[in-house]
């Protein structure tokens, strides 16, 4: 069997879930080759040489890659793809933009966001938004792959060695072109795709000391959130709010302050990979769910949080 | 120009799906059904190119089973004028929904194609890519915003970290996130109207395309549920097991 | 405001089994005459059947006389009934089998089927749309059109309107829908149906209706403890505790399911009782739990019944229109039945419509209807039992349910006297300080659960940014009187956790807290609230619960 990964980055650096999706190759096992495509990427490509588990890493250094339009790269990893048994990236949005051309082009199905590997052709994948979880056999010869980076450890990104090999196919298709790009500007990530989360609830018991979340937030780099009960008590805003009517996150890192944990909420929040609980009432439903609880008046334990966080993560 | 949309028939949103109690799947005996929400946002654009005068007919098909027509008919009372239904009781999994989205294209020579990125059931995010592909044409993915301009059709794509804008040349796939707009209510009477709106039926078979899935489902599990974990007795140890223990700061 | 306008020969407002099985009925009389009728149904339920709630142990007689030939057409009635079980339950352990001799004739169920009634109406709305019948499910009959003393029609809710009442993006002004003839089949405590009783004075000379709350929760048991077409009706505790009435089902229907819930009467005094928790506590009796354990909870649900019978039913024509099914009150309480006779009520509705048209009459009441009503089947069997919930509400449900076995059983409904029951459930609580607290036991997730775990697997949904759709008429009521004399009882008597006294923001004291996402619809707060502040009216089209199965 032969891997071959399509590398995440932005041309200047190796996004860490090509790592997560090295590792889930690893899992199918075989000679692991990782493609970088893109434009003036030589820097990206010594550091996908340097992955563990790296057998050679192929690389196509065109302006006709420099976007990441799918009409091209596409062609390209199809061509490339070929001569391997599984084709696999990250379900990223270039990921799932790319990934489903490659597989027509190929004339085989795609497993989209697999969480697990069964064998080298049984995956394992959430449906209906992670409320089933599916184990699906793909009978294909090649088989397209995108990979949940978070349900996979990384790989180490050094001690590797893999042999860099310059690949001198230009795809351009023609169809599309780059206009523009604009980064999300907000010196807090988006709710729906932070890595880190906070959120209240009730026990905030007004929209003022949610500041104190925001400080916090500040600190980690996170998101801020609210129950539905905050949302409905006036607190913050509509579009704050996760769970079952608002936002479904799953970030590496969830805490849940003041909020009860009505199954409403949990439906939005318990993909999550860790979660933490700061709750005055021991039995609140939150801590059945909660990777570490706390049970604290969270207005003496946020402001000492944060002055912990404040020494860790300066 | 003529705009294509294709539309599915699945579980409605609200509801909370259950699955059997044998892992074959996930139980949809008389639960309700609805438009797929992505899909109704694909519809909601084609009629606004219509309203603006971009579009000049929309044509809405849906493939699967006989009741996919109540899918269809709700397309056509939120303004789209022509229905088609690729009717089939078997699994179609999204290479061969490209495949019969391309025979339908090939006959109707849309100039725009815009679908859903996903349907809600089975989370694929592939068919508009694979129809593209297919076809030939270029793709414009996770939309939040499309602008018809000449032979070109801009459109805004909801990336990691950002927006980016692409142009493609027409015809193209379009396929639609949540933010590309607020999908209108249907009206009484145009869901009257919706009813005498023409609705061609046809068969795989009648496409030339023959539905053989290349990925079987061995088993369909409820997630397993979380378990609690441990108590910290204050934050600072709260902090040290973060760091230390689960290494998410 | 202009409104966009629409005309039938006869409208229906909800798709019941009252108003489907009347819509069904005209358009078969139309067709017979060789005549073309318009008619239409209107429907909030996101879909036919998503606001259905009903047991069911279902009789069908009136399903015999609209589809004699239902079985080829496919009607969901699968487990016909095998064996009736009533149990008294004495305590939380012990239990004793009426024996089948001492059952009243009337909770006997052979010939009946158990269905999910929510299925019977999406098949309902099927043969109505073949026959012709414009069937309209997410739109709501918010208001009701009334010129000249006669009813027009309903105009139906607006759309996109937010919270504090402006219009959003995508706003969508309610619709006249007008008819010669308006048919309104809402179900027990329908909004529209209670002020027609009140504008119209249908309920003059009547005994004030009854009601009770019915919860059912449907559940996936082992298969070894299935057995397809037992019902089981129980009696006593855990409501007796609080000397209050009411009693429970539990159905096995097919595919390894059953049903189980707990109808409490509305007539309870202590406001301490939570019928939610008193039949989250039933399940674990003996009884019950033998079925349930070690199965799984598929589904939840809650609707008011009305009970009243023949001594509370309102006359049910006005002009323009007739009240029908539960709207009216048609249910047949001591068989624990309003399927077959609300259905019963709409085909008398329609086949007394469609004369009215043929007369060329247009919104004219028709007088007839009470002939019509008191020459059928449907009457005789509510004068019949017009003893059974007085009596039980008077004496409790052992002496209540000997006098209805003697009078069912042995005079066949001739006692020379009517019991009368005055007091309406909204005045029967006591003082909170005079009751004795019941302490609930917590939900242990196996077989007992919270309220919003439960409303949860209601599937219920309601789009958040619009105005809430439980009206308060005097705010300040729930806590400046329900909270000190009846420790505010919408907290326990909703089963939805849609009311809720918490802690006002700044820490000054407390507020009461409307939830209404999480209403189901079940119309309980509208009966029950003591001063009768409050007022339940259609949230937008397609919201509320979406009930598979039920």
């Amino acid at each position: 069997m032969s891997i071959l990964v399509i590398a995440e980055h932005d041309n200047s650096s190796l996004k860490q879930a090509t790592l997560n999706v090295v590792a889930a190759a690893k899992a199918i096992g075989g000679d692991i080759d990782v493609l970088v495509a893109g434009e003036n990427v030589g820097a990206v490509a010594e550091a996908a040489a340097k992955a563990e588990g790296v057998n050679k890493v192929l690389v196509a250094d065109n302006a006709a890659y420099g976007h990441f339009l799918a009409e091209n790269l596409s062609e390209l990893v199809a061509e490339v793809g070929k001569g391997y048994s599984h084709i696999l990236t990250s379900a990223g949005t270039t990921g799932k933009d790319i990934m489903p051309r490659v597989a027509a082009l190929l004339d085989v199905a795609q497993v989209s966001d697999i969480i697990r590997v069964e064998s080298e052709d049984t995956f394992v994948r959430p449906i209906y938004a992670g409320n089933a979880i599916a184990t699906v056999k793909a009978s294909d010869s090649i088989k397209v792959v995108t990979v949940r980076p978070t349900a996979f450890d990384p790989v180490a990104a050094e001690g590797g060695s893999a042999s860099i090999e310059q690949l001198d196919i230009v795809k351009d298709a023609g169809l599309s072109s780059f206009v523009g790009e604009e980064k999300a500007q907000s010196d807090r990530p988006d709710l729906a795709s932070a890595g880190i989360v906070i959120s209240g609830g009730r026990g905030m018991q007004n929209g003022d000391n949610f500041k104190m979340l925001e400080q916090v937030a500040d600190v980690l780099g996170a998101a801020v959130g609210a129950s539905r009960a905050a949302v409905d008590a006036g607190f913050v805003p509509n579009d704050m709010q996760v769970g079952q009517t608002g936002k479904i996150v799953a970030p590496q890192l969830y805490v849940a302050v003041g909020i009860s944990g009505a199954i409403q909420h949990l439906a939005g929040m318990s993909d999550s990979k860790v979660i933490v609980a700061i709750n005055k009432d021991e039995e609140a439903p939150i801590f059945q769910v909660a990777d570490y609880g706390l049970v604290a008046d969270l207005f003496e334990a946020i402001p000492e949080f944060e002055q912990e966080l404040d020494k860790v993560c300066s | 120009m003529k705009v294509l949309v294709a539309v599915k028939r699945v579980i409605d949103y609200n509801v909370k799906v259950r699955v059997k109690p044998d892992n074959t799947g996930v139980d949809l005996a008389n639960v309700k059904m609805a438009m797929n929400p992505f899909c109704e946002i694909a519809v909601e654009e084609a009629v606004r190119l219509k309203e603006k005068g971009v579009a000049s007919e929309i044509v809405v098909v849906s493939i699967g089973p006989k009741a996919s027509q109540e899918q269809i008919r709700t397309a056509l009372a939120l303004g789209a004028d022509r229905g088609i239904h690729i009717e089939t009781d078997e699994e179609v999994q999204s290479l061969e929904a490209a495949k019969l989205l391309k025979a339908v294209v090939e006959k109707e020579e849309p100039k725009l194609v815009i679908l859903g990125k996903q349907s809600i059931d089975s989370d694929n995010n592939q068919t508009g890519q694979m129809l593209a592909a297919l076809t030939g044409m270029g793709q414009g993915t996770f939309a939040s915003e499309v602008v018809v301009d000449g032979d070109k059709v801009k459109v805004t794509r909801e990336v990691d970290g950002g927006l980016m804008t692409v142009a493609l040349n027409l015809p193209a796939v379009v396929t639609t996130d949540l933010r590309l707009n607020e999908p209108r209510y249907a009206s009484l009477p145009n869901i009257m109207k919706a009813k005498k709106k023409p609705l061609d039926s046809m068969s795989p078979a009648d496409l030339g395309v023959e539905i053989a899935p290349r990925l079987t489902t061995l088993k369909v599990e409820a997630p397993a549920a979380r378990q609690a974990g441990i108590k910290v007795a204050d934050v600072a140890e709260l902090v040290d097991k973060l760091k230390n223990e689960a290494k998410v700061i | 405001m202009e409104r966009e306008s629409m005309e039938f020969d006869v409208l229906i407002v909800g798709g019941g089994p009252a108003g489907l099985s009347a819509a069904c009925r005209v358009m078969q009389l139309a067709q017979e005459a060789g005549e073309e009728l318009t008619v239409c149904v209107v429907e909030k339920g996101s879909e036919i059947g998503a606001h259905i709630l009903a047991g069911t142990v279902f009789e069908p007689t009136a399903l015999n006389e609209l589809f004699p030939d239902w079985k080829e057409k496919g009607a969901p009635l699968n487990t016909p009934v095998t064996r009736d079980d009533i149990f008294l339950l004495k305590n939380q352990e012990k239990a004793t089998k009426v024996p089948n001799a001492f059952v009243p004739k009337n909770m006997h169920n052979h010939g009946n089927y158990i269905i999910s009634l929510g299925n019977l109406c999406r098949w309902l709305a099927e043969q109505a749309e073949q026959l012709g019948v414009e069937v309209y499910p997410g739109f709501a009959a918010a208001e009701t059109i009334v010129e000249d003393g006669q009813v027009k029609g309903i105009i139906t809710g607006d759309m996109g309107v937010a919270r504090e009442g402006s219009e959003k993006d995508g706003y969508m002004p309610g619709m006249e829908l007008r008819a010669k003839y308006t048919l309104f089949t809402e179900g027990c405590r329908g909004h529209l149906g209670k002020r027609l009783i009140n504008d119209f004075k249908l309920d003059e000379g009547k005994d004030p209706q009854h009601y009770g709350i019915g919860i059912k929760e449907l559940w996936d048991i082992d298969p070894a403890k299935h057995e397809p077409g037992l019902v089981v009706h129980t009696t006593g505790w855990p409501l007796n505790e609080s000397g209050s009435t009411g009693g429970s089902f539990l159905y096995h229907l097919e595919n390894g399911q059953v049903y189980v819930g707990l109808i409490t009467d509305l007539s309870y005094s202590n406001p301490h009782l939570s019928p939610f928790e008193e039949f989250q506590r039933l399940k674990h009796h003996p009884e019950i739990k033998k079925y349930l354990e070690g199965g799984k909870r598929v589904a939840y649900g809650a609707r008011a019944i009305a009970k009243g019978g023949y001594n509370a039913l309102p006359k049910m024509s006005f002009p323009g229109g007739l009240l029908l099914g539960c709207d009216a009150g048609t249910l047949n309480s001591s068989k624990i039945k309003g399927s077959h006779t609300a259905m019963k009520s709409g085909l008398l509705g329609a086949e007394a419509v469609f004369e009215a048209l043929k007369e060329g009459k247009s919104g004219e009441e028709i007088t007839s209807f009470q002939k019509r009503f008191e020459d059928s089947w449907l009457y005789k069997e509510l004068y019949a039992e017009r003893n059974f919930g007085p009596a039980m509400h008077k004496f409790g449900n052992i002496v209540g349910g000997a006098i209805a076995f003697v009078e069912q059983n042995i005079l066949r409904g001739s006692l020379p006297i009517t019991f009368r029951d005055t007091t309406p459930d909204y005045a029967t609580l006591k003082p909170a300080s005079k009751c004795k607290k019941i302490n609930y036991p917590k939900p242990d997730n196996k077989l007992t659960f919270d309220r919003l775990s439960s409303v949860f697997i209601s599937n219920t949904n309601h789009e958040e940014d619009q105005p809430v759709h439980l009206k308060l008429t005097d705010p300040e009521i729930p806590l400046k009187d329900n909270l000190p004399k009846y420790d505010e009882p919408a907290q326990r008597y909703c089963p939805a956790g849609v009311y809720e006294v918490v802690e006002k923001d700044d820490g000054s004291g407390k507020k009461f807290q409307i939830n209404a996402q999480n209403c189901v619809h079940c119309k309980t707060c509208d009966i029950k609230d003591p001063a009768q502040n409050i007022t339940w009216v259609t949230p937008e089209g397609g919201g509320g619960p979406n009930y598979p199965n039920m």
